[in-house]
């Protein structure tokens, strides 16, 4: 089996949002960057999936050179190797990103590896447009299903379940085909010091894609929604603080 | 004309596809056009007079020998075919995961753009957007632009509110054409869950955990004082990630939206990606040691204490009340 998985660097956010001035960006000076969660998933998948069947674990990212870091994480994760598609850094079109990913699914086809399972997050954390996994899916011809919360490889075929109240849809397609994920699809293993060490000596496969189409969808701007921050009321400090709870509890909140 | 692509559940309409009609019908109102919309599966005809009242004149029921349950790309299909043969100039859907799947292979199919989780739009040439980014922590605004605009609608943002003219929609069946891929993605069935106790998303009290419980046994004592209020138990990704539960319990960007009467989080900071889980809650209690956490920002109520201490007495106080 070989695996490919496609993720997203983007910046860790914490407990509020800063925009640059000229609302384009998050103001990222002050920030850290990881994976995207639902991708965490997805190179954790594809890893279990070798491990289990045998084959070969990609993992690909779209962005500036800085995103090998995130790269090298799925390779430390035990991606058998890595991939950058290398940008200026600047956003990419869902339709783009998708086209570059697709000319690299293609040169490799000619070069005689083909992929039989390419998984991708549902939606991205940051963007979050909810269709380069589609998009990938609907120009190489593959089946797709997206949201899926468990996959298993059988024979031929990748059965794949997305969540729904009270349960869970099932769904079986016949592979090769692409799969995008929800986080709570497995948990994503921590990589040891002496795996991420490795992993900055692995090289990393750079290419740079050509962008293929201006999408339609355009950003103006972007804008932190406003905050509902108020005062909290202070119900006390310590255990001291019981009996101001009970009371809030059962007077204010009508809970007990 | 606006097309909407309405989920329903054996003849009954989904509350996200209520909202998106209601920002339909505003989209329609702008265009000075109607709008109409496509449905798919059994009872199809029996929500005509829901989305009358919503302003729908015509309801196109999808039927095909090939088609009996859920085929996204099949979905999609169609959907394109009835835009095309209504000469639709927007397709809308509601932000849910089949609304998001099925428009997202329209737009592949038809080289369109598409922009998901909409909350406003205001026409013209192009279409102005405010959509959701990073799962509702931050706002877009954009333009649209293509021969037919493609965009979904933020679920739980809108408060659907029936209009136009409560006529009974009419009712038209179409028969899409649909090649052997479309259908070769099929819902194969439905499995139950087992899971018992109340669900996150439906509980009127959750107790939240974060990193500050310090471990999975410490969650007892969340659980002890959750039984005391009929709570659900919900973490933070912090604790999911430490392993103390598991991802079922997530509330936030990646997890469980929950919108409880009362929501207690102890021991969680507060962060964009968790508050974005918890808009639906009425009142918040937070008990952290940090009175500087976010979390006590954005709280009604704030106890500054060591959870572990707190949260013991406080379930045993409840435990020996008469
Ligand atoms: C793309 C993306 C998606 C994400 N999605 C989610 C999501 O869905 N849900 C989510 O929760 N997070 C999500 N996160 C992570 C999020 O950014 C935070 O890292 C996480 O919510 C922090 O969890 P926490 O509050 O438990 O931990 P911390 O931020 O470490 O906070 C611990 C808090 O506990 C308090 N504390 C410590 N000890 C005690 C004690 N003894 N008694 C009382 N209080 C104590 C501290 O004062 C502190 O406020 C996401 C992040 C990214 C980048
Ligand atoms: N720049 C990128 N590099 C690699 N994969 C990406 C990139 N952008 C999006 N993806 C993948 O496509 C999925 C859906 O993204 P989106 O359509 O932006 O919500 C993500 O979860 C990733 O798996």
């Amino acid at each position: 089996m070989n695996v490919l998985a496609c993720l997203k660097r983007v910046p860790e956010t914490g407990a509020k949002i800063v925009l640059t001035d000229d609302k384009q960006e998050i103001d990222t000076s002050n920030l850290g960057f990881t994976m995207s969660p639902h991708e965490e998933c997805a190179v954790e998948e594809a890893v279990q999936i070798v491990e289990s069947e045998g084959g070969h674990a990609t993992a690909l990212t779209l962005g500036p050179p800085e995103a090998t870091e995130q790269v090298r994480t799925a390779v430390a994760m035990q991606a058998n190797d890595g991939v950058l598609l290398e940008t200026e850094g600047e956003e990419w079109k869902p339709e783009n990103t998708a086209g570059a990913i697709v000319d690299f699914v293609e040169q490799r086809e000619s070069e005689g590896e083909e992929f039989d399972l390419l998984l991708f997050g549902n939606e991205s954390a940051d963007t979050s447009n909810y269709q380069v996994g589609v998009r990938v899916a609907t120009e190489l011809g593959l089946p797709c299903v997206t949201g899926i919360k468990d996959i298993s490889i059988e024979g031929e075929s990748v059965v794949a379940k997305r969540e729904i109240p009270g349960g869970s849809e099932v769904y079986e397609l016949p592979l090769p085909a692409v799969v995008t994920v929800k986080e709570g699809l497995n948990e994503p293993r921590y990589a040891s010091m002496r795996a991420r060490m490795q992993a900055r000596r692995q090289e990393v496969e750079t290419h740079t894609p050509e962008r293929r189409t201006e999408s339609g969808l355009e950003k103006i701007r972007l804008e932190a929604p406003e905050d509902d921050e108020g005062e909290a009321e202070i119900l006390g400090e310590g255990p001291e603080a019981v009996p101001e709870i009970i009371r809030v509890l059962e007077d204010e909140l009508e809970v007990i | 004309m606006v097309l909407c692509v309405v989920e329903h559940e054996n003849g009954e309409v989904e509350d996200s596809s209520f909202e998106m009609l209601t920002l339909a019908r505003d989209v329609a109102s702008q265009l000075d056009t109607s709008m109409e919309a496509v449905v798919f599966g059994d009872g199809g005809d029996a929500i005509a007079a829901d989305l009358g009242a919503y302003g729908v004149d015509t309801l196109h029921v999808v039927e095909h020998a090939d088609l009996d349950g859920y085929a996204p790309a099949a979905w999609a299909t169609s959907v394109s075919q009835v835009a095309s043969h209504t000469d639709a100039e927007t397709v809308i859907a509601p932000g849910t995961d089949r609304g998001h799947e099925v428009l997202a292979h329209a737009a592949a199919r038809e080289g369109l753009s598409m922009a998901a989780n909409c909350l406003e739009v205001t026409t013209g040439d192009a279409y102005e957007v405010t959509r959701q980014r990073w799962g509702g922590t931050l706002l877009e605004y954009a333009r649209l632009s293509g021969e037919t605009k493609l965009l979904t609608v933020a679920k739980n943002e809108i408060s659907a509110e029936p209009g136009g003219d409560s006529a009974e929609s009419a009712v038209e069946s179409f028969e899409p054409s649909l090649s052997e891929s479309d259908l070769s993605v099929r819902l194969d069935r439905v499995e139950e869950s087992d899971e018992e106790g109340i669900p996150l998303g439906e509980a009127r009290v959750v107790v939240g955990g974060g990193r500050g419980v310090g471990s999975a046994e410490d969650f007892d004592k969340l659980e002890a004082l959750a039984e005391e209020l009929d709570a659900a138990v919900g973490a933070s990704r912090a604790a999911v990630n430490e392993g103390w539960r598991s991802h079922d319990s997530q509330i936030g960007q990646t997890g469980a939206k929950i919108s409880p009467h009362l929501y207690i989080p102890c021991g969680i900071s507060g962060a964009v990606q968790h508050m974005v889980g918890c808009k639906g809650t009425e009142h918040t209690l937070a008990i952290n040691t940090d009175p500087e956490a976010a979390i006590v920002g954005h709280a009604d109520y704030a106890v500054i204490a060591d959870l572990h201490e707190v949260v013991p007495e406080l379930t045993e106080v409840l435990q020996n009340r008469p």
